[in-house]
């Protein structure tokens, strides 16, 4: 404990108990949010498509998808501020329908805050408990416990123009997290953070969530964001979901092309299946004739067009020519990115014209000088089962 | 090449304090001058005291305040006063109510509809003042168009009493001065960020709350813009109660009126308008004071 720097937050111990909570397998479980094929149109644009999606109470549910995709659509009409045009929204069963915004038993954290400037910290959080008609009382008990929570002591009495950024971005989850909603929807809510802050920040989510066994929903541009806080990620494009599973599920089992692209880094080699068994397929890229094994999916047949996606960190780069790798490309370093705690390799596989390969090689020593330089001749090889066959 | 920055101060400051100097203080001490004159069966009806700085001790010798102690005895120019700042409230009030609903209908209409509800809140000041309130007769008389409508619709069985009463003067301050409480007003409501509704809606309010709790709060500076544009200018009105009000209708404006055209008495009249205007920087203050409150 003593060489550790104190700014860093323990890792949440949490890891195995998120493991085993997995309610969206369970069939048995009730759904406390549910969309059914909900579209929701602007003029001409379809924001959201015939939508369908199921989130569990308790969980920690990320929205992960380019500008204007339908993310900030899809949890306006769950708070209730736009209506879709067709489908069906429920909580807990309950329709939501016809239901105004102060009827949902939803909060939400705006993406620019919202703090109503006219009112101190303290009236900005007790805002919604005034609505509810509690008790004086009460209500200063949980103003104070929620200042308390987000870490604002003692500046209760301000303005929100006298706050700072990250200030104002915890007296705004403190005033939507005050009235203990069912549904906790944070539109960005760390966008406008510094990195430092923002990961302490997404800890102190992480285990205020758990702590207040709430539900929440969160909008997102940052996949690492996504990837650290989430119980499920849901990938959506173009008003559509493309793939909604646990992060590590989307990150080494995309399923499609575009999730892989758009979470992490990947290389994309198209080709055709030549070759099928039981243990392995076989397939061969396109204009450039390189064969590559792979783990057998299911229903792929040979003669199928398909796209193997390859994780850069998958792929191992030496000099020497690997003995026994299933798959192994002689290439050329075209470039090199230094990135602090790994390294980016550019290596053109297959002489000119060939496709560029991205490959990660974790920096796990200090030295300076690498063994590995521009021009380098050097092999690439990787397993069967770290190529993903994408179809298509 | 390096203006000097006292100088430029002075280009930037000069114009407005020239044109405060020639167009309010100057016309100002003309009104004092008459004002501490004695009245004279003469053209102009008065005997000034003042007669330039050689003459300040004569000046200073005669000066009696003679006009300012008549209106201080006769109760009609307190009475007047008092009835005008009571109308003026009245009338302000009566605007706030009825041009705070407009100007949230015209921010909350389709941007694009924005700019021709504005102009059609100011399309009346295209034709005269004095014509519009001509109009109102019309409408109001006993034989008017609100009569005739009301006794076709059988709401009343015989004509109302509105015109030359104190109903009257009011509809037409509030009509006349209604676009200056809507004007601030929807200013400051088309500037309130929409997020701030939709975020107290989110946290459980219903309408009428937040528009008590948020839209109104935020809305303060526009509303107090507004009832000091009405107020201050209704005041003084002289044409509405002129034409709208009847023989017991008491308005400042009318007094001065009479004094000045009908009763020919300059300086009194004159003492009358430097009393009015030194009343009216009590509320002048008072709407700063909230004013600035409002936007701390
Ligand atoms: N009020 C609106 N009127 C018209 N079009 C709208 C409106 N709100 C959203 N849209 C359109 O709907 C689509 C989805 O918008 P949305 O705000 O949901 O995207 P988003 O995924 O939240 O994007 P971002 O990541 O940039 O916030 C966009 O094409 C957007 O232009
Ligand atoms: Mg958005």
């Amino acid at each position: 404990m003593a060489g550790l720097p104190p700014s860093v937050p323990p890792r949440k111990s949490l890891g195995n108990i998120r493991r085993a909570f997995a309610p969206w397998a369970n069939p048995a479980a009730r759904p406390l949010v549910t969309f059914e094929g909900v579209t929701k149109r602007f003029g001409g644009v379809t924001a959201v498509d015939d939508l369908t999606l199921a989130i569990y109470p308790g969980e920690f549910f990320a929205l992960l998808g380019p500008s204007g995709c339908g993310k900030t659509t899809l949890m306006r009409m769950l708070a209730g501020f736009e209506t879709p045009d067709s489908g069906r929204i429920a909580i807990d069963g309950q329709d939501l329908a016809g239901i105004p915004p102060y009827r949902r038993p939803t909060n939400m954290m705006f993406q620019s805050y919202a703090l109503f400037p006219h009112m101190s910290v303290e009236d900005n959080i007790a805002y919604g408990l005034r609505q509810e008609g509690q008790p004086r009382t009460e209500i200063a008990r949980r103003v104070a416990e929620m200042l308390a929570l987000v870490k604002l002591e003692g500046l209760g009495r301000r303005r929100p123009d006298q706050l700072s950024g990250g200030q104002r971005q915890r007296v705004a989850l403190a005033r939507a997290l005050a009235k203990r909603p069912k549904v906790l929807l944070l539109d960005e809510p760390l966008g406008a953070l510094d990195r430092k802050l923002r990961e302490a920040t997404q800890y102190e989510l992480m285990d205020l969530q758990s702590e207040l066994g709430l539900t929440f929903v969160m909008v997102t541009h940052d996949q690492d964001e996504a990837m650290a806080l989430a119980d499920r990620i849901a990938v959506m494009s173009g008003g559509r979901i493309a793939q909604v599973a646990p992060p590590e599920v989307i990150y080494e089992n995309p399923a499609t092309r575009f999730v892989a692209e758009f979470v992490g880094d990947v290389n994309l080699v198209e080709g055709t299946i030549t070759e099928a068994s039981e243990a392995f397929v076989s397939i061969r890229t396109a204009p450039e004739g390189l064969v590559i094994i792979a783990d057998p999916p299911p229903g792929l047949h040979p003669g199928a067009a398909v796209t193997v996606a390859l994780r850069p960190e998958k792929v191992a780069i030496t000099h020497a020519e690997p003995p026994q790798a299933v798959n192994k490309l002689a290439g050329e370093i075209w470039d090199i990115g230094y990135l602090g705690d790994f390294t980016m390799f550019q290596v053109k596989v297959g002489g000119e014209g060939g496709p560029l390969f991205k490959v990660a090689l974790a920096n796990r020593t200090r030295r300076v000088e690498r063994p590995l330089a521009w021009d380098d001749r050097v092999w690439l090889s990787w397993d069967a089962e770290a190529g993903i066959l994408l179809a298509g | 090449m390096a203006v000097p920055r006292r100088l430029l101060r002075l280009f930037v400051v000069g114009p407005p304090l020239l044109w405060l100097g020639l167009f309010f203080l100057l016309p100002f001490a003309i009104v004092l001058r008459i004002a501490l004159s004695d009245s004279a069966p003469a053209l102009p009806p008065y005997a000034p005291h003042w007669e330039g700085w050689s003459r300040l001790g004569a000046f200073l010798a005669a000066l009696d305040g003679e006009t300012f102690a008549v209106i201080l005895a006769d109760s009609l120019y307190l009475d007047a006063l008092l009835s005008s700042l009571r109308l003026a409230a009245l009338a302000t009030l009566l605007a706030l109510l009825v041009g705070f609903p407009l100007a949230y209908a015209m921010a909350s209409a389709p941007r694009r509809w924005q700019t021709a509800l504005v102009v059609l809140v100011i399309l009346p000041f295209w034709t005269s003042f004095l014509i519009r309130v001509y109009a109102w007769i019309a409408i109001l008389r006993p034989e008017g168009v609100l009569n005739l409508v009301l006794l076709r619709l059988g709401v009343i069985s015989e004509p109302l009493r509105i015109l030359n009463t104190e109903a009257a003067v009011l509809i037409g301050l509030v009509y006349s001065y209604l676009p200056f409480m809507v004007l601030p007003v929807y200013a400051a409501l088309e500037r309130l960020d929409r997020s701030l509704i939709e975020a107290a809606a989110d946290l459980g309010a219903p309408p009428l709350r937040r528009l008590l709790t948020v839209t109104i709060p935020l809305a303060k500076p526009g509303i107090l813009a507004g009832a000091f544009l009405v107020f201050v200018p209704a005041v003084g009105e002289f044409v509405v109660p002129d034409l709208l009000g009847g023989p017991d209708t008491l308005m400042i404006g009318k007094v001065l009126w009479t004094d000045f055209f009908s009763n020919r008495d300059w300086p009194l009249a004159s003492a009358v308008a430097v009393l009015l205007l030194l009343l009216l920087v009590g509320p002048i203050l008072f709407f700063q004071r909230l004013a600035k409150g409002a936007a701390a």
